[in-house]
């Protein structure tokens, strides 16, 4: 009970995750602001944003469930928490984990995006209620080009549906990346997460220009730090899985640490190079791009994975 | 000066507010965000929505037609609030402090933390004005 207690609140869980993940939001901003030749914040930005958001008055929506709207960003967290341990303690090479864990992240991996759509709703904002509906609309366009490139991993991996199992696997016979299936399946994870991220072509669900924000647009003070710190989590937590699943995930003995860095970094590296050279998309054509090429594209990576190549 | 004081001066997220200004304040507001001004250096960051807000940078006169939008979403703003009148109009009318449409300078209607003048003011100004403000706070 104490080892799972310290799972989830230290190690790899909320305390790790959300330093991790606050350095890689701002490495983030600090790559978007040298790509637009800016000088970009200092390195503890994400944590002043973090304290500062603590520090200001709560504002509760006079029409909708104010109880709703409390709790649904500490569930967010929850989730976030959740699935950093269910996803790095594999990727780190601790030997834990069931058979059919995979199952359970790619559920626990859903729970952030759906409670800042209950928050959102709870709060009783139009906008908000359209950033939700988009968010929804989202979360069905990625999910089936997710689960297919899953499946093409899993069939690569010999019917293997334990992370830390398929983490072996690549360990033995080589990194998925080296393979066909494996490039184009990492293309679709990467657009995936992005959409999971809701980072710039996909961001239609918190569309500033537009919609005030969207789903975010009543979360004020803790509130928003919580919404805050779960995304910083998620952008730790969605690289890490990406390394798990096609980089053979992490090794911390010698040299090694120096590799497994840099895998998270250039996973991140990528995203924030994808979304700074591009512009929002609408959401039928984010709903198109994933239902049309992105899932003949992960069809395409479970042909390749079922001929071996 | 606590942690609290020194996150919030850290990170100061910046609402945009125009309450019937001539468009030409809040063209230079957005030149603070372009790469040669660069205000996300000191941690500030332009918001959509007003629940998220740090500072209330209001532009324009305050017109009779604006006057309640402007005390609402001042209500509407999670305390603590720095009130930041932009531009000659904003800090005391101006040229229409004589129009029939006039409904008092900023600071009649919102309690108002730092004056920029200039019509409009530079984006060097700006950033000075609230580096100055925050300073002496």
């Amino acid at each position: 009970m104490g080892k799972e207690i310290f799972y989830f609140l230290i190690f790899p869980g909320l305390l790790f995750s959300s330093f991790i993940g606050g350095f890689l939001s701002w490495f983030d901003r600090k790559i978007t602001a040298r790509v637009q030749f800016r000088k970009g914040p200092p390195l503890l930005q994400p944590f002043y944003d973090f304290v500062k958001l603590l520090s200001k008055d709560t504002i509760l929506p006079k029409n909708g469930s104010k109880f709703t709207f409390l709790v649904a960003p500490i569930f967010a967290v929850f989730g976030a928490v959740i699935a950093a341990v269910f996803v790095l303690l594999p990727t780190f090479g601790i030997q834990t984990g069931f058979v059919g864990d995979i199952i359970v992240i790619i559920y626990v991996l859903n729970i952030p995006s759906l409670t800042y759509m209950i928050g959102a709703l709870a709060s009783g904002n139009p906008l908000a209620a359209v950033g939700a509906s988009r968010e929804m609309k989202l979360i069905l366009s990625y999910e089936v080009p997710f689960l297919l490139v899953l499946i093409s991993i899993i069939i690569k991996s010999g019917m293997s549906i334990k992370l830390s199992e398929i983490i072996a696997f690549q360990t033995a016979n080589g990194a998925f990346i080296g393979s066909i299936s494996g490039v184009i399946g990492f293309i679709v994870t990467l657009m995936c997460i992005q959409a999971k991220l809701g980072l710039i072509p996909f961001d239609m669900a918190e569309g500033e220009g537009e919609i005030c924000d969207g789903i975010t647009i009543e979360f004020s003070g803790t509130t928003y730090a919580l919404v805050n710190l779960a995304k910083y989590i998620m952008l730790f937590v969605l690289p890490a899985l990406v390394v798990g699943l096609f980089f053979a995930g992490m090794n911390f003995e010698g040299i090694n640490i120096l590799w497994s860095v840099l895998k998270v970094v250039l996973v991140v590296l990528l995203l924030t190079l994808i979304r700074n050279t591009n512009p929002r998309v609408r959401i039928d054509q984010a709903m198109r791009f994933f239902w049309i090429w992105m899932n003949l594209l992960a069809i395409s990576a479970i042909i390749f994975a079922i001929i071996g190549l | 000066m606590g942690l609290k004081e020194k996150c919030f001066k850290k990170s100061l997220w910046v609402f945009h507010l125009s309450a019937g200004s001539c468009n030409n304040c809040d063209i230079e507001i957005l030149d603070c965000l372009t790469p040669k001004f660069d205000i996300e250096r000191f941690g500030m960051k332009l918001v959509g929505s007003v629940r998220h807000a740090d500072v209330l940078l209001v532009t324009g006169v305050v017109t009779r037609k604006t006057l309640s939008r402007v005390k609402e979403v001042y209500e509407q703003a999670p305390k603590p609030i720095v009130v930041i009148g932009i531009g000659a109009c904003a800090c005391t009318g101006g040229l229409f402090r004589d129009s029939y449409n006039f409904a008092g300078p900023l600071d009649k209607v919102i309690p108002v933390d730092a004056y920029i003048p200039g019509c409009p003011p530079k984006p060097e100004s700006m950033l000075a004005g609230v580096m100055k403000f925050l300073n002496k706070k």
